[in-house]
This record gives structure tokens, C-alpha cells and sequence, in this order.
């Protein structure tokens, strides 16, 4: 397997998680070194969001381990992980809908500072790295769901995160707004965040990633560099299809 | 509106209820002011678990029962003036909430609402069943026929007027700092979605427990204002699940999650309570329950943000 060059900020060491008879993952092991870019593959149902919410404290794991900067991880709650410096975002979008897209926005930047003028300017902030900045007064629920994944992404970059995990960034968005997307998310990595992304859209995810990990039916099938990754028979068999190589 | 108009509403509103009982002697009106402001500040202090942190609960008659007896209990073995005994009903009334909220809000939604009402009842019987804290028969606080300050006791309803103005004005302010701090959005947050509260670092259940505190102790100053102004308590005025219930509808009534919401509840529903009681007989107790619930049904369909939203909605029409 590839180990990415520098120091490990994430490191996910055979890590299971069952639903009754159903293997969700299954001796899952992979890293991801401080300002990387991972990026993780598979068909539908290969596990990549209950990976997401093992890392992220939503889910046990019924084995392995889960280390963020050598410390383990694994049995701490959501909250505690997020303070660590772990930020995501959900496939299925959380938006709080009742709430102004800035004061969503601003119980992020909450983590980081007690002062409410100084979130509300570490939100604006935030809303204008994601462009939505001038949707700030707006109602969360009006928004589109293009707007809201930057939204979403906006709210958990207002933590600051070192790490930050993104369910689906293209998933649901009309094609217009992706090119801004990932622009938005290799700006975020280049700003020094370690990103893991969950992605469909085989021509973004190949063209970001640095690094892709694939998963099939909850095990690690492939883990390189995308040229390799992509050719890789087993992937090209479970997920691409034939077409995708040629 | 305008900051400087919101302000000048305000002086002037809190100008004519100061003015209220000079104009109005009687009894009655007074009377009536007084349970508004009682009701009103009960719903405010619900509104900070259930409105703004989304825990509803169907059993905050514990708390207004845990103020009423604690200082009634420490009076009457201790002697001790019902003004410490106020705060240390509160203080009992945080520290039961913690303890009914550790199993309780492990619940969510509906199942977390059954609860209350569960526990609700568990103490209600419990004190049916005390006979040193006077059982189902009550207990009677000892009259001080002069009136005084230090026993709370006042002959002139005029007094109890202010104080009970005073402990609304003293929630309101609280739910006020509470709703603009960091506190007040991850409450809000919790509300809306649990989850994605978790995911941005806020630790849910430790805010859920402080919500219910905060909303504990106003409900239990409450409950001694009620003790020391009608002088008599039992199980069945001061923990009834009915009570719990009146506080819910008040809140919904007027806007859930609105600071002046509780308070437009109570103005609503108090007078409407006194009027059913008044015309349709002294078998009313039950008919003025069906007008409850035919209103509360009635703004559900129309506007489940209660009369809040409502005027927030004509002021966007008209504005």
C-alpha cells in the first residue's frame, strides 16, 4: 500500500463495523498525512458513509482503531471529536432550518470563541470563502441544495478543522455550481486542510485527489495514487466498468 | 422596528402595568394581572428547554411544585422567611432536574415528552403518599396576619402585583441574555438537529441538562410565589399533570421559541380561563379545557408559530 509522505494526521487501523449480518466495513486500514487530499471511492453501499461515521464518533466500530495524531480516537463522542479538529459533513444535509444561514454558520465558529461578534465575523467570513455570503439573512430552508452543501461545508470550516471529512461534495448540485465546488475545495487544501472526500463524479474525484482509497462491499480493495487506482482491475470491475478504462 | 421605537414600546408598556394597580383597586383585575404575569412567566421559563432547546416536557409541575414545598416545608419547621426559602426551592429544583434529566434525555422527541409526564406523575403520587409533607390533605402556610416582607405575606394584593411582575421581568431577561449568547445558539442548534450539533463540537446532552436547569429553577420560584400567595398547597394544585399541560399551551399558544411568545400566551389564555369560568358556571372547569384545546387546535392549522408568528407574518404583509 501507499504511505503518503510526511507526518500521518489520520490513521485508520483495521477498523470493522457489522449491522447485524451485514458487514458495513470490514478491517478497514488506511492514512491520511497532515494537508492531504484523499479521496474514497465504491458503488452504492460499499461502506463509505459508515466509515465517515466511524471516524466522526456517530457509530462504534465493533473492532480496530482509530488514531488522530497518535492519539486513539475510537470511543470518543462526535462533540469531542470535532473539538479535536475533525470537521464533516453529512450526505444526507443537516441544515438548521429554522436559523438564518449565518447564525447556522456561526454555531461552528462558536467552537472556537464564546463572543458573538466575533463569531458572527468568523462566520461571515467563512460564507464567503463558500460564496453565500450573500444569502447571510436568508432563512436556511430557502436554500437550494446546491447552496446548501456550501452551507454545510461553510458551518464546518467555521470550526476550523484540520481535518475535514465531505460526504458527497457534487452529489445533488446542478452542474453549474461543481466547477466552484472544486475550486472551493482544493483552495480549502491548499489553505493547509487535510481533506477526506467522498465522491461519485469519477472526473472530479480522479483530477483532486491526490490520493484515492477504494472500497467495495466494505473492504479496501485499492489505495494509490488515481492513474493506478483507476486501472486497477478489481475497481474497474466493481465500481468504473469497462468503459471508464477505455 | 426601529431600536429606538422597540425601546420606547417598552418603557411605555412596563409604565402602565407599573400604573395598573394604582388605577385598578379592586381585588379582581389585580387578581387577574397577577395570574397572567404567574403563567407567563412559568411558559417563559418551559420556553427555554422546550422552545428554544426543543426538549419538550409534559412535567414542569415537578418544579413548581418542588419551589411551592420546599419553602412551605422550611417555614413551617424552621421558620425560615420564604424568600430564602424561594432560593433554595430553586436550588433543589436544579438539582432534581439534573437528576430526572441524565435517564430522561437519553430519549428524543415524543418518547422524551412521555417521560416527563411519567415522572410527572411518579412524584405527584409520591407526595399524595407523604404524610409529613402534609399527604394529599396539603399544607396550610402559616398566617401572618399583619403581612410583612419577611414572611411573604402581604394584605394588600397590590404587593403580590409587583413581585409577580418583578420574577416575569427577571425570566424574560434571562431567556433575553440566554437567546443572544453562545448558550442560545447551540440550544437553538440542538433543536433543530441533533446530529449536526454533535458534528460541530457542541456537547449535546451536557446543554440539554443546562437548559433544563435554568428552565428548573424559574419554574420553582414560580411555585413559591403561588404558595405564598393563595397559602395553601396539596399535590393536586401545585403537581398536577393539567398544570404542566396549561404551561405547554400558553407557550404554544403565544409563539414557542419567542422571547414575548409565552407572555401573549398568557394574556390570551388567563382572561380567556377567568371569562369561560364566569359565564359558563361553576361546572366550567372542564368547558373552558374544550375552548383550551379547540384554540390550540385552530392554531395549529392555521399557524403552528402561534400568535407570534402571526403578527410577524401581517408585519411582512404590511411592511
Amino acid at each position: 500500500m501507499d504511505r503518503p509522505g510526511g507526518e500521518v494526521l489520520l490513521d485508520v487501523r483495521g477498523v470493522t463495523k457489522r449491522f447485524g449480518g451485514l458487514v458495513a466495513n470490514k478491517d478497514v486500514s488506511f492514512q491520511v498525512g497532515a494537508g492531504e487530499l484523499v479521496g474514497i471511492i465504491g458503488p452504492n453501499g460499499a461502506g463509505k458513509s459508515t466509515l465517515f461515521d466511524l471516524l466522526t464518533g456517530f457509530q462504534p466500530a465493533d473492532a480496530g482503531e482509530v488514531l488522530l495524531d497518535g492519539r486513539r480516537i475510537t470511543r470518543l463522542r462526535p462533540d469531542e471529536i470535532s473539538r479535536l479538529g475533525v470537521a464533516r459533513t453529512f450526505q444526507k444535509l443537516k441544515p438548521f432550518t429554522q436559523m438564518t444561514v449565518l447564525e447556522n454558520v456561526m454555531v461552528g465558529a462558536f467552537q472556537k470563541t464564546a463572543d458573538p461578534a466575533r463569531a458572527r465575523s468568523q462566520a461571515l467570513d467563512a460564507l464567503e470563502r463558500v460564496g453565500l455570503a450573500d444569502k447571510a439573512e436568508a432563512h436556511a430552508r430557502v436554500l437550494s441544495t446546491g447552496q446548501r452543501k456550501r452551507l454545510e461545508l461553510a458551518r464546518a470550516l467555521a470550526t476550523q478543522p484540520r481535518l475535514l471529512l465531505l460526504d458527497e461534495v457534487t452529489g445533488g448540485v446542478d452542474l453549474r455550481s461543481i466547477p466552484g465546488l472544486v475550486a472551493l475545495v482544493r483552495e480549502l487544501n491548499a489553505a493547509g486542510t487535510a481533506l477526506v472526500v467522498i465522491e461519485h463524479n469519477m472526473a472530479v474525484i480522479m483530477d483532486v485527489s491526490r490520493r484515492i482509497v477504494a472500497l467495495h462491499l466494505g473492504e479496501v480493495i485499492a489505495d494509490g495514487p488515481p492513474a493506478v487506482v483507476g486501472r486497477d482491475p478489481r475497481v474497474v470491475e466493481a465500481y468504473l466498468g469497462q468503459a471508464y478504462v477505455r | 422596528m426601529p431600536r429606538a421605537l422597540t425601546l420606547t414600546t417598552g418603557l411605555v408598556g412596563l409604565a402602565l402595568l407599573l400604573a395598573f394597580p394604582l388605577v385598578f383597586t379592586l381585588p379582581y383585575p389585580r387578581d387577574v394581572m397577577i395570574r397572567i404575569f404567574l403563567y407567563a412567566m412559568l411558559a417563559t421559563a418551559w420556553n427555554v428547554l422546550a422552545g428554544y432547546c426543543g426538549q419538550i416536557s409534559l412535567g414542569h409541575a415537578v418544579f413548581f411544585g418542588t419551589g411551592a414545598y420546599t419553602s412551605t416545608v422550611l417555614v413551617k419547621t424552621l421558620g425560615l422567611t420564604p424568600w430564602a426559602g424561594m432560593l433554595v426551592g430553586a436550588a433543589l429544583a436544579v438539582a432534581l432536574s439534573q437528576l430526572i434529566g441524565y435517564p430522561v434525555f437519553r430519549l428524543r422527541g415524543h418518547y422524551f415528552a412521555i417521560a416527563t409526564i411519567a415522572v410527572g406523575e411518579i412524584v405527584q403520587t409520591l407526595m399524595i403518599n407523604w404524610d409529613w409533607a402534609g399527604g394529599a390533605r396539603g399544607l396550610f402556610i402559616p398566617i401572618d396576619r399583619t403581612g410583612s416582607l419577611i414572611a411573604f405575606q402581604f394584605r394588600d394584593k397590590q404587593v403580590y402585583y409587583y413581585i409577580a411582575l418583578g420574577i416575569l421581568l427577571l425570566a424574560l431577561w434571562v431567556t433575553r441574555r440566554i437567546e443572544r449568547s453562545r448558550t442560545g445558539y447551540y440550544f437553538r442548534a440542538i433543536r433543530e438537529d441533533q446530529d449536526a450539533a454533535a458534528s460541530l463540537g457542541i456537547p449535546v446532552a451536557r446543554y440539554k441538562q443546562r437548559a433544563m436547569a435554568v428552565s428548573a429553577a424559574l419554574t420553582a420560584l414560580g411555585g413559591t410565589f403561588y404558595a405564598q400567595y393563595i397559602l395553601f398547597i396539596d399535590p393536586e394544585s401545585v403537581l398536577p399533570l393539567s398544570l404542566s399541560i396549561l404551561i405547554c399551551l400558553i407557550a404554544v399558544l403565544g409563539g414557542v421559541g419567542t422571547l414575548w411568545g409565552p407572555l401573549i400566551g398568557a394574556a390570551i389564555l388567563v382572561p380567556l380561563g377567568e371569562m369561560t369560568r364566569i359565564y359558563l358556571g361553576g361546572t366550567g372547569k372542564a368547558i373552558d379545557l374544550v375552548i383550551y384545546g379547540f384554540l390550540i387546535m385552530v392554531i395549529s392549522v392555521i399557524q403552528p408559530g402561534g400568535v407570534m408568528a402571526l403578527a410577524q407574518r401581517g408585519r411582512r404583509r404590511t411592511g
